[in-house]
């Protein structure tokens, strides 16, 4: 079974990331994979008011959450493949923070796979955004958001 | 030393860890980083909290709310009743908003 073989990708990086790169990548020399989800998250302006995020993350610690993670969705569902990439440093508005694929044969488990990554991903993963505003201060560390723990909590 | 603090704590093993500190939690300790010999009666996260807290100003405004601040013991989650026996590095930060 795919699942038993599957290693997750697991990127921390300052850097952009490429889409159709990770995909091609994903699915190269394959034909048993049916579905290919993926999920971006991009940095907003926030009606104009922001000029920046900058993304403070624990070293080591961020790839062992996100790796604990991955092989529990691996756990659960019937993957062929898997992928996360987050970045850390400062990111402006329209570009892109997070990165994660999840390749099955059918639709619904990578739908699902992709879902569940991201929601513990974002109350897991230890990543602090602060934002910098467009007036030119820094401004204050975002607050988590309850119905992030809520989303989380769906999968229990 | 003095005697008398000789003779009173003869076997007390000095316990060396690593405390690491993120996004607020950082700018109020005032440091990323540091290693700090543990007191006896020291036993769990949340005790480690209420003896940090009474260090300096700085602890006690990082640690005001005691059950907001998140920990990880050798970079994994653990709740404040988490026994901090054998730990190497512990870390304190806000809750997680990456994503």
């Amino acid at each position: 079974m795919g699942a038993n073989t599957l290693t997750p990708v697991i990127r921390i990086q300052r850097e952009d990331f490429d889409l159709a790169a990770e995909i091609a990548a994903i699915s190269a020399g394959r034909r048993d994979i049916g579905a290919v989800v993926s999920f971006t998250g991009l940095c907003r302006d926030e009606g104009a008011t922001l000029a920046a995020l900058e993304l403070e993350h624990y070293p080591g610690m961020a790839e062992a959450e996100i790796a604990r993670v991955a092989a529990q969705a691996a756990a659960r569902w019937p993957l062929m493949g898997l992928l996360a990439i987050h970045r850390y440093g400062l990111v402006k508005p329209g570009d892109q923070i997070v990165l994660v694929i999840a390749t099955s044969a059918h639709r619904r488990a990578a739908f699902e796979a992709a879902d569940f990554m991201m929601d513990y991903l974002k109350t897991r993963a230890p990543f602090w955004k602060r934002e910098h505003l467009a007036d030119g201060t820094v401004g204050g560390w975002v607050e988590a958001k309850q119905e992030d723990d809520d989303a989380a909590a769906r999968w229990t | 030393m003095t005697q008398a603090l000789a003779t009173s704590a003869p076997a007390a093993q000095a316990r060396s860890v690593r405390l690491v500190y993120f996004a607020w939690v950082r700018e109020r300790v005032g440091m990323a980083d540091e290693q700090v010999e543990l007191p006896e009666g020291i036993e769990t996260v949340l005790d480690l909290v209420r003896w940090l807290k009474t260090r300096d100003e700085g602890y006690a405004a990082a640690f005001e709310n005691e059950t907001l601040v998140r920990a990880a013991i050798n970079q994994t989650h653990v709740k404040p009743g988490a026994s901090i026996a054998g730990a190497r590095e512990i870390a304190f930060f806000p809750p997680m908003t990456g994503g």
